[in-house]
């Protein structure tokens, strides 16, 4: 099968789901300038021209409620923050408004089924309000589904499925993403939102990730292969609904869980997995639940810091050993190659 | 009852014609509101609501003013707005009775009213969050090529919120159809504008800042809102950009609740100020101009008020004994 890039996939699902739906238009900044959102809206904007792919204003709140008014009135509109923490001043009309708003109405107003794409930062300084990734405080709240595509088959097949969805849906994706690449099917087909991904099978451990993390857990799982040890990775894909079932499925076969995430621990998504393999798979487990994500503080921008910060394909892949009762020395510093290049 | 069905015969002149459906609907918005509060007291509806008598002429005027076909948002205080642009009285007293067949199946309550089938399309309790809803919506309307508006009902302490003026702008930039209705009551909850806006503040040259044409005027007249009204929408579809209008207007009762300021021993607004005001009642004035200008007699307004008041309360009664919601239901529309 043909190889696409992340940005590739996404601009693809993005296009043929415009090419079925003329309701279908995306804004927000510099959704048409010849950059594109890192080359994602790029083509649509070519293709559909200004009337359905146009910029718009620093206004991320408005912005939001503009879109869930033209939903209203039967569009679909997408809009783009190029990072995610901007999305924190939209945060009124997306959960006090959009999240509750078929509920709240009880479907007669409308069903307003906006798409809101944002974009996490990761590395080369982006600093403590240029790298959050907010899919904790935003899957809390009923009404909102909330997607993280990790590989380009699922960046292109959430697309479309968002844009097939019936209630408003949050795509968080990861800048570090963009360049990677991988088989992406040519054919208009969604991924079903709200079902996880058994990306490599495994019997000794199970690897939960989410995003970037899921991107790192497949490299930490094919350098436990050498050293003789069967990792499972599950990619999440979505965050809300939340797929039990095939974390629990794999929990109860490996008796070993290992989750990373690309935001913190306390009320996180990794918590979140961990008390659910508490509460349903308990008597399967065999170790405590290891839970990797970002240390308990911002971001920093200093490169050594940062060094420090980030965890890596290696932190997981110690973190096996440890549930294993192998010697974490035996493992060293490594990662996946990030081939991002500054500023943004 | 001969007053009931001039404006549907050929006796009424136009003018009669206008004045009296701008007076039932004004009668009906302040009724359904009077009965509601009276009967909120007892407890029984339990969602938090915003009453909006003393301020009926402002919806009346601006929803008189529009199609069926044109949508309307509005805000916390919004039964007012809901009724004049014809939602159900039934299905309103329902709702905030929280039965099911409330407009919005009692999930919404007081601040989430909805009549879709009336171009009535939603509430938020949240300031300034429903003026980007509405400019969506006239976005939606211009992308289809449609002449169709959209208003956005809001107070002037929504003015104080930074996302009235993300919207105001878009609007403005996009020259989108959308019309601003402020109902400037003087006070956000229990707050003067003394300590919200600087001395000298003029709404409407806030807004002119934006380059949007703004109009302030008298807001408890109803006929003045409803020609201002009506020039305005059709500056919106001939696709001329948005209107502010700035109706001067009054609360009667508390912010949320309903009572009266002297019942709760509240002194932010003078008994001089609230009397004043009522005696500029929108109501009163209404009837006054069809007396003097000879289209009905006192005895032919007060039939038809007590007409409608054994009507309406007699509806109220009717949704108060309607059905609770199932409870299997509670996870629908999610």
């Amino acid at each position: 099968m043909r190889q696409l890039t992340y940005a590739q996939a996404l601009s693809e699902g993005l296009c043929q789901s415009m090419e079925r739906d003329p309701a279908i238009f995306v804004t927000g900044i510099a959704v048409d300038y010849p950059s594109g959102i890192f080359g994602s809206t790029t083509e649509a904007a070519k293709r559909f021209g200004p009337d359905r792919v146009f910029d718009a204003p620093a206004m991320e709140n408005a912005l939001t409620g503009i879109a869930v008014g033209a939903a209203a009135m039967g569009k679909r509109p997408v809009i783009v923050h190029p990072r995610n923490d901007f999305m924190f001043l939209s945060f009124d009309n997306l959960i006090n408004l959009a999240a509750k708003w078929r509920y709240m109405f009880m479907g007669r107003a409308g069903n307003v089924p906006i798409v809101v794409r944002a974009v996490i930062g990761k590395g080369w300084g982006q600093g403590a309000t240029h790298s959050q990734s907010l899919q904790a405080p935003l899957a809390h709240f009923p009404g909102l589904s909330v997607v993280m595509p990790a590989f380009p088959s699922d960046a292109k097949g959430l697309t479309i499925a968002a844009l097939q969805h019936e209630s408003p849906v949050v795509i968080l994706e990861h800048r570090s993403l963009y360049s990677t690449c991988g088989e992406v099917a040519d054919t208009f087909e969604a991924t079903p939102i709200g079902k996880a991904n058994v990306v490599r099978e495994g019997t000794d451990v199970t690897i939960v990730g989410t995003s970037f993390a899921s991107y790192e857990a497949v490299h930490a799982a094919e350098e436990l292969g050498k050293h003789g040890v069967s990792a499972e990775v599950i990619d999440l894909r979505s965050i809300r609904p939340l797929d039990e079932e095939t974390v629990l499925a794999s929990v109860k076969k490996t008796g070993r869980l290992i989750v990373t995430d690309t935001s913190w621990e306390l009320c996180g998504v990794v918590s979140e997995i961990a008390a659910l393999a508490a509460e349903k798979a308990w008597p399967h487990l065999k170790a405590p639940v290891i839970r990797i994500a970002l240390p308990n503080c911002p971001a920093p921008v200093s490169a050594k810091l940062e060094e420090a910060f980030y965890p890596k394909a290696s932190t997981i892949a110690r973190a096996a050993f440890k549930l294993l009762g192998r010697d974490q020395n035996l493992i060293g510093d490594w990662s996946r190659e990030d081939n991002f290049k500054g500023p943004y | 009852m001969q007053v009931l069905d001039l404006a549907g015969t050929e006796q009424g002149s136009s003018q009669a014609h206008l004045l009296l459906k701008l007076h039932k609907n004004l009668l009906n918005v302040r009724l359904t509101e009077e009965l509601l509060a009276e009967r909120y007291r007892e407890q029984e509806m339990r969602t938090p609501a915003h009453f909006g008598s003393g301020q009926e002429a402002v919806a009346v005027g601006v929803c008189v003013a529009l199609r069926q076909t044109d949508a309307v948002f509005s805000h916390h205080r919004c039964h007012n707005h809901y009724l004049a642009k014809g939602g159900s009285v039934y299905q309103l007293a329902a709702e905030l009775y929280g039965r099911a067949d409330g407009c919005s199946g009692g999930r919404g309550g007081s601040v989430h009213l909805t009549a879709p089938e009336q171009g009535f399309i939603a509430t938020s309790a949240i300031l300034g969050e429903m003026t980007a809803v509405a400019v969506g919506a006239a976005l939606s309307f211009r992308m289809d090529r449609s002449d169709h508006v959209a208003v956005t009902f809001f107070g002037e302490g929504a003015m104080d919120e930074g996302a009235f003026y993300e919207a105001l702008n878009y609007a403005s930039i996009k020259k989108l159809p959308v019309l601003f209705a402020c109902e400037n009551n003087l006070y956000a909850t229990e707050s003067p504008m003394s300590v919200r806006q600087a001395p000298g503040t003029e709404l409407c040259e806030r807004v002119r800042a934006f380059k949007v044409d703004a109009i302030k005027l008298d807001g408890n007249d109803v006929l003045e809102v409803y020609r201002t009204a009506e020039k305005a929408v059709a500056q919106l579809r001939r696709g001329e950009g948005p209107v502010f209008l700035e109706c001067m207007t009054y609360r009667w009762r508390e912010h949320v609740g309903p009572h009266f300021d002297d019942e709760l021993n509240r002194t932010y607004r003078t008994r001089e100020e609230v009397e004043r005001w009522m005696r500029h009642c929108p109501v009163k004035r209404s009837e006054q101009r069809l007396v003097e200008l000879d289209i009905c007699t006192r005895d032919e307004l007060d039939a038809l008020r007590e007409k409608m008041h054994a009507e309406i309360a007699a509806t109220i009664e009717r949704a108060r004994d309607a059905p609770w919601p199932n409870v299997s239901t509670l996870f629908d529309w999610t």
